[in-house]
């Protein structure tokens, strides 16, 4: 009671202050950086193009051999995301049963398999992390390049990257299971895949299927996105709607593109509720 | 209406949306500057009472009014006007965890302030004497800048009652304000709210569970039991008899604050209450 | 082995083949000798990656570009996010929660890309576009949680205020912000992680950044500096893993 006289000051004034600044800092060269410029949004020739381009968003783009153009593209993008999945589960099975190490004969006892096994499992497990570290877009463009503008760029991106996904996932489930069957298997002497498919398989395989159904149903949406990149389906028919700048059939193919969204959640929230 | 009056009910009924009744006619005035315990079993309605004249709850029936006021027929600054001259302390202090003490206390006086000396405090704590004051008051002085999920319960409840110190109003309202607070600290801030209303000259309202607290502290002591008053009367003439009746559905023995019986003299004539 | 067991086996088994007639693929065609000498020709040509200092120097631009385009999208998202979450929590009546949550979910379920491929019709080519989509898209994201936060938080506090005669907005400035405020910040913080690496691909439709670098290279055909910029941002992402790893460490209380 004796320092009264002491004016208390906020300790954390200082603290704040210097969070602000700091933020200020960083922000404001961002802005440059991105060229922000709201004034760009009204720039009369932006405002007239993009003005036009959104009043022909209504009505709906409605005419015959338009809605069998996107009825047919609706169907390729769900073929990319199914090709694509099973392109990936090829590749993801054979990389996970390598880089399971618990499935490892070498482990069990010292042998001369020891060090075989360390040479495989760390390429297969590069491999792995290369192909889910690319983005698919990325995957896509690329394979565009060389394959050429269509689906099969897009199913072979598909495959590379949800294949690197699904593999690290697969044998991360069948690691965090029971693996007490397969070691029992494997010192008994059966070989590396019997002891995977009767002493891990089943039961692991409600919760590998849940999860493939859920990437099958990213892929759908990775699928139409894909397409922005000329790898067909959805995607690319709303690209050339855009770059003609035909609103009408931008917003059909955006509702078509919604509806496919939900119909897949629907369908993979069904698929995983059988297969519980 | 009577004048000098700073609370005054007739016929006052509500009725809960649930059809649950809590409080049946009550009628009962409380001059300016008096100082009032309202003791009762849990669920007598004492919480109900308090909110009613807090102006939180509105009477179903009968007619209310509170410094002179009559809150739901005035209009909305009036109201607002009105619930600045009012402060609650409530049971569980409504202060966010995160907020500092500091800030919580100020927060008591935002129904004086210009809006933009709200916005001010937000950025820098406009007043931190002030609010060192009250919280010295109550003895939690050293809390001033710490969270306020980082208190104890009982230093919580004495933040809220010292926001309410800090807000200065002309009619202190306190819902069980010590419940979490231990015996001893329950007498100085149960003292601590009697010198305010006694220095001020303002009107103290107090729920409490504790029956000593309130026979020892205030001169107006009301027994309610199933939203009706039932006695309300000076401390030296509450009777041993009437405390057994009040709190017969519960228990067998009024309650105090480390429940000893509580040692009631049959003349009535006990320890002399805080002069006024 | 149940009927339905062979049902959950043959039919995506039969979907796949039929995906792969519908497409009319050729996984054959892929692994002839000539196709696979091709692939492993333009396999080759992406090596070794250009590091001359002149296109690094471009390729820090990039980065810088798209860590701009992340930051300052989220930012704006955040702000329009908390605009928007105010009438989506039911403050401003029935009417309003019902459009403000149209509002959001119409800004969620549109992909970044999706939007930046409008944003460049709108803003032009460059990473003014892809802030406009970032912003659009993380806004109803982080719009619908916000919204879900301030629904959720309890009433009490700004209540009281009120009763002490506080106005509404101050009432919601100390009542209710302090609980929101800290979630906001964390959850625009994770919007920002995943946003840069959005922000690196969203340049593919022409909107700024990395992406937009990429898209140049291969669509010349320069495959070196495409590897480059693809390490740049496997470098950039792998950066921000590790960071925001180690912040969430030191921030765990």
């Amino acid at each position: 009671m004796n320092s009264v006289a002491a004016v208390t000051r906020d300790p954390a004034a200082l603290p704040r202050l210097a969070l602000t600044v700091l933020i200020i800092v960083l922000l404001w060269p961002g802005f440059r950086l991105t060229e922000f410029d709201v004034g760009m949004l009204f720039d009369p020739r932006n405002r007239e193009t993009m003005g036009k381009f959104v009043a022909t968003f209504f009505p709906l783009a409605s005419a015959p051999e338009f809605l069998r153009l996107v009825a047919k593209s609706t169907l390729e993008t769900l073929a990319i995301a199914t090709a694509g999945m099973a392109f990936a589960m090829l590749i993801a099975f054979p990389l996970s049963l390598v880089v399971t190490r618990t499935l490892s004969i070498s482990r069990i006892g010292p042998g001369p398999g020891v060090l075989t096994g360390r040479m495989l499992r760390l390429p297969a497990r590069f491999a792995l992390m290369f192909f889910r570290s690319i983005p698919e877009i990325v995957w896509a463009l690329v394979f565009v390049r060389a394959v050429g503008l269509g689906p099969a760029a897009g199913v072979l991106a598909i495959g590379i990257a949800y294949g690197g996904m699904l593999g690290k996932v697969y044998s991360e489930i069948l690691e965090s299971g029971d693996t007490r069957p397969a070691i029992a298997l494997l010192e008994t002497g059966c070989g590396r895949l019997g002891a995977f498919f009767y002493g891990m398989f089943p039961a692991a395989l409600p919760e590998l299927v849940s999860y493939t159904v859920y990437r099958w149903e990213c892929a759908v949406r990775a699928s139409v996105i894909m397409g922005f990149v000329g790898a067909g389906g959805l995607g690319q028919q709303m690209e050339l709607s855009m770059r003609m700048l035909n609103g009408g059939e931008v917003s059909t193919i955006l509702l078509t593109f919604l509806l496919l969204v939900v119909l897949a959640d629907a369908i993979s929230a069904f698929l995983r509720k059988v297969t519980q | 209406m009577a004048k000098d009056m700073s609370i005054s009910l007739s016929e006052v009924s509500l009725v809960y949306p649930n059809g649950l009744p809590a409080i049946n006619r009550v009628s009962c005035e409380i001059g300016n500057g008096e100082r009032v315990a309202i003791i009762g079993p849990s669920g007598a309605g004492k919480t109900t009472l308090l909110r009613m004249l807090a102006t939180a709850l509105r009477p179903s029936a009968g007619a209310l009014t509170v410094l002179e006021v009559s809150p739901w027929h005035v209009g909305r600054n009036a109201l607002r006007r009105l619930r600045s001259r009012i402060g609650m302390v409530h049971q569980s202090p409504p202060i966010p965890p995160r907020q500092r003490a500091v800030t919580a206390v100020l927060a008591g006086r935002l129904g004086r302030w210009p809006w933009w000396k709200g916005l001010l405090s937000l950025i820098y704590p406009v007043d931190i004497q002030g609010a060192e004051q009250m919280l010295a008051r109550m003895e939690v002085a050293d809390k001033l800048f710490e969270r306020c999920d980082r208190l104890s319960g009982g230093q919580l409840q004495r933040v809220g009652v010292a926001r309410v110190l800090y807000q200065q109003p002309d009619l202190i309202l306190t819902d069980e304000p010590v419940s979490a607070v231990d015996p001893a600290l329950s007498n100085r801030v149960i003292g601590e709210l009697n010198r305010e209303a006694v220095e001020r000259g303002v009107t103290l309202v107090a729920s409490l569970h504790a029956v000593d607290l309130a026979l020892h502290w205030f001169p107006r002591i009301i027994g309610i039991k199933s939203g009706e008053v039932v006695f309300d009367l000076p401390p030296v003439r509450v009777t041993d008899d009437m405390l057994r009746e009040l709190y017969a559905s519960e228990l067998t023995y009024a309650p105090t604050q480390d429940n000893r019986p509580l040692a009631l003299n049959p003349t009535g004539i006990r320890r002399k209450p805080l002069c006024s | 082995m149940r009927f339905v067991h062979w049902l959950v086996i043959l039919v995506p088994a039969g979907l796949t083949w039929a995906s792969f007639a519908y497409l009319s693929l050729d996984l054959g065609q892929l692994f002839t000798a000539e196709a696979q000498k091709q692939m492993w020709q333009y396999a080759v040509s992406f090596f070794p990656p250009d590091v001359s200092s002149d296109y690094l120097a471009r390729i820090g631009a990039g980065t810088l570009e798209t860590i701009a385009i992340s930051a300052i999208g989220t930012a704006l998202a955040a702000l329009l996010g908390l605009i928007l979450a105010l009438p989506a929590a039911g403050r401003f009546g029935i009417v309003a929660r019902v459009i403000a949550r149209l509002a959001l979910n119409f800004l969620r379920s549109i992909p970044e890309l999706v939007w930046a491929a409008l944003m460049v019709i709108a803003a032009g080519l460059g990473p003014f576009a892809g802030t406009l989509a970032l912003a659009l898209h993380t806004a109803g994201v982080i719009g619908r949680l916000f919204a879900e936060t301030l629904e959720n938080t309890p009433p009490e506090p700004a209540q009281a205020l009120r009763l002490a005669g506080s106005r509404q907005a101050l009432a919601f400035l100390y009542g209710t912000m302090p609980n929101v405020v800290p979630q906001l910040v964390a959850y625009s913080l994770y919007r920002w992680e995943i946003n840069i690496r959005m922000a690196a691909i969203l340049g593919v439709v022409g909107a700024g950044g990395l992406g937009q670098m990429l898209y140049f290279s291969l669509s010349l055909f320069q495959q070196q500096q495409a590897l480059t910029v693809i390490i740049a941002m496997l470098v950039l992402v792998a950066i921000v893993d590790g960071a925001s790893a180690w912040l969430r460490q030191r921030l765990v209380d």
